[in-house]
């Protein structure tokens, strides 16, 4: 029967597909999947990143043979930021015997919260996906360090105090938060109504639709009809760099715009041209090429012909090194999960242990050759997240340049929403796991 | 009676209150009902002459941005670029023409739709291949668009007007007239204009189908083209950017299919209406009400002229 | 020479207007579903399970109900996707209000509250008709989409402002949740399907089927022939948002286990099923399978079997290289065959019923 011939067809045609990718010589290497997106509507913000993240663990691979001798097999699979092909990816990579997977696209992660602890495989969503999984009592497989969007809505409060001169000068100010309108853009508002209460300033929101994202003008008429004191941006792809240049038109002052770490992009910045002078982002990472590690890695694999980047320029861009930041957390996971276990090739439940021994200390990061590049990054049993320390960044006109100190999390009251809406997750998932991972003893 | 106020007192209290605001509003819902209009035009134009409903129009405004911004950045002088473009964007008319037109001549409507969905793919494939998906800054200046604003002080406040919303709207308005006239009077305008009416009639006294068509997607590639940079003036060239091309459906159904003074009139209503309904009653709702209101404006037309403002008048027959 | 109905007599009026006349049509039927509820079970892997076969079965539901509303009415919608998420958020709030019920049957209940959204959006349909009455149903999509994110108390208000799928057992075997297998979720789903199938296909070949078809040719006519319009287009309406809706909610329960609405349920979603609709052929139920086939199974099909074939490419080469052979294929297949997959079909049936010896 032609029909049946067609089905099985197919049918062999995926069964043949599934292990095909790579085969892992499983004896001398660690598998490390990188979910990236350098295709689709948001590849702008995905390419930098995906090659900051691949061209850290090639340079490990070069310059060290890997991490503690064992080499690093690195794949890459597209997502082009679509969730049902995150989701393939997964599948196609979750018999390989992958030590984390790294979705890189909150949609993803939501996916696979679920799975990760069915499968044993410990997930790292780098300061973005579920805030709630900082809890890791109840999400003992999921990592989001060095900070959640509640602690990035908390620095921009405090570096609003900052501006102004203090906690009590935040009365009566009023603060616009233009975000996404979808989950991630919505999620720091809880937090801001919070602390709005709390120290007095007014809290105005400019939802924008992600069908309007390069659409904004009449977000922008309200803006200029309330003329916010600040404006929190927390945006993702075209909506940025439209949101800069639309603050531009309208003669918002840029230099009191501020937006997450995921809307300080150089191509957010960049087509607003020399007005865009002043815009700020959040960070937790320099840019520029100025530290040990960046040199290695354009000695390594840049100068070798082994990067994917084409124009050296592009090599210290925010994202790029938010990418090789993201690896570094990656391969520190891999090297902690060695000295805990004592086996040179780990599997996905020593870095889970990896992950949740990860104390990154300024002594550290200084072997590592990123001093001053990052702030210290510390993870515990209980704490999967580390609400760690976070800088705002200005755009010069060519690069963003830290433009504050580094500034902490107001923690206590991002905590308390942190282990709330985990409780709720675990409550209205009937049949969450209860926690049975035993705790190392920090050492 | 709190909600009946803020629904039906408050908002025109604030028209009266800031009327700069409401100049500046109108004046921002112009701007965009005009740059709605020149997708929407792309749309009338083809679908005038060929019937097709073509879906691959927002993704050609992206193509024709990113070819010209990715001539440029490999090196290629501006206007060299612009010409380039010009010159891909006839191709692509030629191509289309031979291999998807011709084959599918006399199906349905709904079979030619999709087959502009395979296009969409085909294009987008080919953009990212050729020029890269990252997102790239449209190059206004060296267009000598202008750049800046003028701040009018009136009615005790400031409007301000960009200079290159300005140049959109003159350049759209120049583009209609010359459409307009182009259609009246030129050889090949009458042609098309007899193509719409039918196809059959215009082939038995001799009119080339064909040449008609790839002249009528080559006009659509320049519109298409022109959108493509003013939007990327306003945001960046990107394929996101495709998203906002489906703004221009209401519009079209709005105005009619095959108008193109309906084109425009829809897309000032429809800009203009959403930008007055987002500005003084979006808040009441939580805001973000752009995505759908221009459909919901569309809907209430519709209900009393189901062919749209300046559409043919549906005659059916058993 | 092996498919034809030579020596195959009926002998009551019931047989000769069975779906499935021929003896060899109703083998192939059975084979097929033994395939697919035995073999591919026991046999597939996880990847095939997961990433083909389940996705494949959701988007062939939600092209069915759009097949009955596009291909036997003649309405087109673009609001398909919204109706999908009206039943997975339906599904979401009837297993959270009533965690005792059997999640099956909430699935299938959903149906109904997209079904009756469905009937609102399809009220202008009487007045407004062809590309037209589109506008309509994006109204619906936009603004059903603008609603799941806007009204907290849909997703339980939770923080991460998404459907987080709850584990649910039947006979004390998790369908839901991360515990499923996918072998469970894809025989739930197998069997949700093929009832629903089995249920449209005796629809459209009855009366109903047959006044919503006098509708898509001429309303008028119909009108004329004493077919209320309004009670046609909204039942049709209904039905097809019932479908999708189911569709829907095994998107949510079945496959994702958990997302949000803009993500899932956005204006692609709804072209990409109406894209399936029209590549399978319009007014085919075989054909919404054909087309959720070619249209759901072939991405994935390149992208892992490329490689699979020794022909090894970057990620975004691949991906790219994808885009431009799927939009290939789509006109090379329309050009082929305008009528859709479905109609290639039936040619070749006909050609295989003469073969060897063609006339």
């Amino acid at each position: 029967m032609k029909k049946s011939a067609l089905a099985l067809g197919l049918v062999v045609g995926a069964l043949v597909g599934t292990p095909a990718l790579h085969e892992a010589s499983a004896q001398e290497s660690v598998y490390v999947p990188l979910f990236t997106y350098r295709t689709g509507p948001f590849a702008g913000s995905g390419i930098p990143i995906a090659d900051g993240m691949r061209d850290y663990l090639e340079m490990l691979n070069q310059r060290d043979g890997g991490i503690g001798g064992v080499k690093i097999v690195i794949e890459e699979c597209e997502t082009g930021y679509d969730t049902k092909k995150g989701v393939e990816c997964y599948e196609a990579v979750k018999d390989k015997k992958p030590v984390l997977t790294n979705p890189y696209s909150t949609g993803i992660t939501l996916q696979l919260i679920p799975r990760a602890s069915v499968d044993k495989i410990p997930m790292l969503s780098m300061a973005y996906g579920l805030s709630a999984s900082a809890d890791g009592t109840v999400f003992p497989w999921i990592f989001n360090p060095p900070a959640t969007y509640w602690d990035g809505a908390s620095v921009m409060v405090t570096y609003m105090a900052q501006q102004l001169g203090g906690f009590d000068k935040l009365k009566g100010k009023k603060l616009g938060l233009i975000h996404l309108d979808a989950p991630f853009g919505k999620e720091p508002i809880p937090l801001l109504e919070n602390l709005a209460k709390e120290y007095g300033f007014e809290l105005k929101l400019y939802p924008i639709a992600a069908a309007d994202m390069q659409n904004q003008s009449g977000t922008w008429l309200a803006i200029r009809r309330d003329r916010p004191d600040f404006i929190y941006n927390q945006g993702f792809g075209a909506m940025n760099p439209t949101a800069v240049k639309e603050a531009i038109r309208n003669n918002y002052p840029v230099g009191k715009m501020v937006g997450v770490w995921w809307a300080g992009g150089d191509d957010d910045a960049r087509g607003g041209g020399a007005e865009a002078k002043g815009y700020k982002a959040l960070s937790f990472n320099q840019t520029g090429v100025d530290y040990p590690v960046m040199q290695d890695i354009i000695k390594h694999v840049f100068d070798k012909k082994l990067s994917k980047v084409e124009n050296r320029n592009r090599i210290g861009e925010a994202l790029y090194n938010r990418g090789v930041y993201n690896s570094m957390l990656i391969a520190e996971a891999i090297r902690t999960a060695q000295r805990i276990t004592g086996k040179k090739v780990v599997d996905g439940a020593d870095v889970r242990r990896g992950l949740e021994g990860l104390d990154i200390t300024e002594a550290r990061l200084k072997e590592l050759g990123m001093e001053g590049f990052a702030a210290p990054v510390r993870v515990t049993c209980a704490d999967h997240n580390g609400h760690n320390k976070a800088f705002v960044a200005e755009w010069d006109g060519g690069k963003y340049v830290k433009a504050s100190d580094w500034i902490e999390p107001i923690k206590n009251k991002v905590r308390p929403l942190i282990e709330a809406a985990a409780k709720e997750y675990a409550s209205s998932n009937t049949g969450w796991p209860k926690r049975s991972e035993a705790c190392d003893k920090p050492s | 009676m709190d909600i009946l106020y803020s629904i039906f007192v408050d908002p025109f209290m604030q028209m009266g209150s800031a009327p700069d605001l409401l100049v500046q509003t109108l004046w921002e819902g112009f701007v965009g009902g005009i740059l709605y209009a020149l997708i929407a035009l792309g749309f009338v134009l083809i679908f005038k002459a060929s019937g097709v409903f073509n879906f691959a129009q927002g993704i050609m405004v992206v193509f024709a941005a990113l070819t010209l911004v990715g001539l440029y950045e490999k090196g290629v002088p501006a206007f060299l670029a612009l010409a380039i473009t010009i010159g891909v964007m006839f191709v692509l008319a030629y191509a289309i023409e031979r291999v998807v037109l011709r084959p599918l001549v006399n199906q349905p409507d709904i079979i030619l739709f999709m087959a502009t969905f395979g296009l969409t793919y085909l294009l987008i494939g080919l953009g990212e291949a050729i020029f890269g998906g990252n997102p790239k800054v449209m190059i206004a200046e060296q267009l000598y668009l202008p750049k800046g604003a003028i701040d009018l002080k009136i009615l005790g406040g400031v409007v301000t007007l960009q200079k290159i919303d300005i140049a959109a709207a003159i350049i759209a308005l120049v583009m209609i007239g010359a459409l307009s006239l182009f259609f009246q009077y030129t050889r090949i305008g009458r042609a098309l204009r007899a193509v719409a009416d039918s196809h059959k009639a215009a082939l038995s006294v001799g009119i080339s189908l064909n040449q008609i068509w790839v002249i009528v997607w080559f006009i659509a590639g320049v519109v298409a083209l022109i959108t493509g940079i003013m939007w990327g003036a306003r945001s960046d060239v990107s394929f996101a950017l495709q998203v906002v091309a489906l703004k221009a459906l209401p519009v079209l159904i709005l105005g009619g299919f095959t108008s193109v003074p309906g084109a425009i009139v829809g897309g000032l209503i429809i800009g203009i209406g959403e930008k007055i309904g987002e500005f003084y009653w979006g808040p009441l709702v939580g805001g973000a009400t752009e995505s759908w209101l221009a459909y919901c404006i569309a809907l209430v037309f519709l209900m009393f002229r189901p062919q749209g403002l300046f559409g043919e008048r549906i005659i059916e027959r058993i | 020479m092996f498919y034809r109905e030579a020596g195959q007599f009926k002998t009551s009026y019931a047989a000769d207007m069975a779906i499935f006349p021929i003896l060899q049509d109703r083998i192939g039927l059975a084979v097929i579903l033994a395939i697919a509820f035995i073999a591919i079970p026991l046999f597939g892997s996880n990847f095939l399970i997961q990433t083909v076969m389940i996705p494949f079965l959701v988007f062939a539901l939600a092209a069915i109900g759009l097949n009955i509303l596009t291909g036997y009415t003649g309405l087109i919608s673009l609001g398909s996707g919204a109706f999908m998420g009206v039943g997975a958020y339906a599904c979401y709030k009837l297993t959270t209000i009533f965690p005792g019920v059997n999640i099956i049957v909430w699935i299938l209940a959903s149906g109904f509250f997209a079904a009756a959204i469905g009937v609102v959006f399809g009220l202008p349909s009487l007045r407004i008709k062809g590309f037209y009455l589109t506008v309509a149903t994006l109204a619906a999509q936009f603004f059903l989409q603008w609603s799941f994110v806007r009204i907290p108390w849909l997703y339980n208000y939770n923080a991460s402002g998404a459907i987080e799928v709850p584990q649910r057992l039947l006979a004390g075997i998790p369908v839901t949740g991360a515990n499923a297998t996918p072998v469970t979720r894809y025989l739930v789903l197998l069997s949700i399907v093929i009832l629903l199938t089995w249920i449209a296909s005796n629809l459209v070949h009855g009366r109903i089927g047959r006044s919503w078809m006098a509708v898509r040719d001429m309303d008028i006519a119909a009108e004329l022939m004493g077919i209320r319009l309004l009670p046609a287009k909204l039942l049709s309406f209904a039905v097809s948002s019932f479908y999708c809706g189911v569709a829907g909610a095994c998107m949510m329960f079945l496959w994702y286990g958990g997302g949000e609405a803009n993500d899932a349920f956005n204006i692609n979603q709804s072209f990409t099923i109406l894209f399936m609709v029209i590549i399978g052929g319009l007014g085919s139920i075989i054909g919404s399978y054909f087309g959720a086939a070619f249209i759901s199974i072939l991405p994935t099909a390149l992208k892992f079997g490329l490689p699979a074939m020794g022909i090894a490419l970057s990620g975004p080469v691949a991906e790219h290289l994808n885009y431009i052979i799927l939009g290939v294929l789509i006109l090379f297949f329309l050009i082929v065959e305008p009528h859709g997959l479905a109609r290639l079909w039936q040619v070749g049936k006909q050609k295989l019923r003469v073969w060897p010896f063609p006339y």
